[in-house]
């Protein structure tokens, strides 16, 4: 394998190319190795581990308190869900139960992480495919959630607002007001998003038919999140496996049949609109009380092994503990979503251009942290 | 299909397979012999058609390894947990099943990388997160490193 310097050519005479570690449109290290034809792809091969952290054998040595915040650091774009998996996971050991504030909380917090989320991935999508314009329009709105976020949670990125047993403080007074400021904007936004990417002919050549994902191939690969949804495969945790109260609401899975990147593109759009109608449901039904469950200091599950899956921005996030009675856990394991989600990018990429690439990495939403943890 | 209905259903075909129900699902321990012919059937049977396998890890109980399978079936909306117990805690060892559900593949790669255990007839068993050149397991609880602090 040559890294660099002249690039090789196989015995069939293809050209293999290696993309990143260092390159902009992986969004982090992600290394790929590709197999050329011509502009054709005939094989990619994912180099994974460059930011590889151990957080799984690092929280073998944190209490079930701590262990939750490395979490933050895997999908840092979606970290107040991360916390929410890991809180909900202790709690199925603990057999509690969050009080009915702080779950209304978790998930208003959780949909505006989810439409930050969204919203950058929109904006680098437009980037990737060399509209500038879209990153701006989504960073604008993206920056008000984040100062709602800093506003209560002390943090923009990295929450850590979820503690087992609930969340960690009250909102901040003015939350209730500027959610509600926020999400008006957000919805007068909408044509905006459409006028710039959706419709534009340019964009719709880059992504129709490009990336093909059969709901066979989804299912068979462990693809979740709107990766799985744009080829028709149902797998919203919320509608299949609720948490936190996600039961009591109304919103749709948004299900795309077209299993191509202008399909996965549609549901995200899409799921915005819904994360928004959620929040609306919620803003002004936040009910009185407690919003921490009582809990010891020192947090000891019983023996025995507990599963929690949530739905992330990016798709099913499963945290598995696996306890002996102690004050750690025994094992943590994650199932990342993006983990499974890059599996099947050769799938989706071979037979399409070497340019196509970026389109593809694009629309499965790739956080390369949540992929190495 | 109910946890009793499946226990009926393999136990006929597989006798000698042991349950255990104490957790949130019904699971399934098997040896890496007849492992293979379990999955097998687990997927393809029309009765279970589990065609979601949506976490796949390895436990070190310092004794024996225990590779753990979570099944999911997208049609009949049941999970189970398939347990494979290997003694062999030297040179560990059990068949692949990447050719069943295509996502075991990175999966395996990782349990082989983090625990070393060797997938057989898997197409591609290199590290997929550590360096190739690393010595060692680091999921494995007698793993030690001269550069380990302790938190």
């Amino acid at each position: 394998m040559s890294l660099l310097g002249a690039p090789e050519i196989t015995e069939e005479g293809e050209f293999v190319i290696n993309i990143g570690p260092q390159h902009p449109s992986t969004h982090g290290v992600l290394h790929l190795k590709v197999w050329l034809d011509g502009e054709t792809i005939k094989k990619v091969q994912p180099h994974l581990g460059y930011i590889h952290r151990s957080i799984e054998k690092m929280s073998e040595s944190l209490s079930y308190r701590n262990f939750i915040y490395a979490t933050s650091r895997m999908d840092y774009i979606s970290a107040h869900i991360n916390n929410q998996a890991c809180a909900l996971a202790v709690e199925k050991g603990l057999q509690i139960e969050a009080p009915p504030r702080a779950q209304v909380i978790r998930v208003l917090l959780a949909e505006l992480t989810r439409l930050s989320s969204h919203q950058l991935w929109w904006g680098c999508m437009g980037l990737d495919l060399g509209a500038v314009t879209p990153f701006f329009y989504a960073f604008r709105e993206r920056e008000l959630i984040l100062a709602i976020m800093e506003e209560t949670c002390g943090a923009r990125l990295t929450q850590n607002f979820n503690v087992p047993g609930g969340i960690m403080y009250d909102i901040h007074p003015n939350f209730q007001s500027r959610v509600k400021d926020v999400m008006k904007q957000i919805k007068s936004k909408y044509q905006e998003y459409d006028d710039l990417l959706t419709g534009n002919v340019i964009f719709q050549q880059r992504t129709m038919g490009v990336g093909y994902l059969s709901p066979e191939d989804a299912i068979s690969y462990g693809c979740t999140g709107p990766t799985a949804r744009g080829s028709g495969v149902s797998c919203d945790i919320r509608k299949w496996f609720p948490y936190d109260g996600y039961e009591k609401l109304e919103f749709k899975e948004i299900l795309e049949t077209g299993g191509d990147c202008y399909a996965r593109y549609l549901v995200r759009m899409a799921e915005m609109k819904q994360s928004v109608s959620i929040i609306e449901q919620l803003i002004d039904n936040i009910p009185d009380g407690d919003f921490q469950a009582k809990t010891k200091m020192v947090l000891k599950l019983p023996k025995g092994e507990f599963y929690q899956r949530v739905e992330t921005a990016r798709g099913e996030l499963g945290v598995f503990i696996v306890s002996d009675g102690a004050a750690s856990p025994y094992r943590i394991k994650y199932r990342s979503p993006n983990f499974s989600n890059l599996s099947a990018l050769s799938t989706m990429a071979v037979g399409t251009k070497i340019g196509d690439l970026v389109a593809i990495m694009s629309t499965i939403d790739l956080i390369i942290p949540d992929v190495d943890r | 299909m109910s946890n009793e209905e499946i226990k009926q259903q393999v136990s006929a075909i597989f006798p000698n397979v042991t349950y255990d129900e104490s957790g949130e699902f019904l699971n399934i321990v098997t040896t890496p012999e007849e492992f293979r012919a379990l999955m097998e059937t687990l997927r393809n049977s029309t009765e279970f058609s589990f065609d979601y396998l949506f976490c796949l890890t390895c436990i070190d109980w310092k004794t024996h390894l225990m590779m753990v399978y979570h099944l999911l079936s997208k049609k009949h909306r049941h999970n189970i947990v398939v347990k494979a117990k290997i003694t062999d805690c030297n040179t560990p060892s059990i068949n692949t099943i990447c050719d069943i559900w295509q996502t075991a593949n990175f999966h395996e790669r990782e349990v082989y990388d983090l625990f070393g255990v060797k997938f057989i007839n898997h197409p591609d068993m290199r590290r997929i997160l550590l360096d190739e050149e690393w010595i060692g397991y680091p999921l494995r609880k007698n793993y030690t490193d001269e550069n380990m602090i302790s938190i």
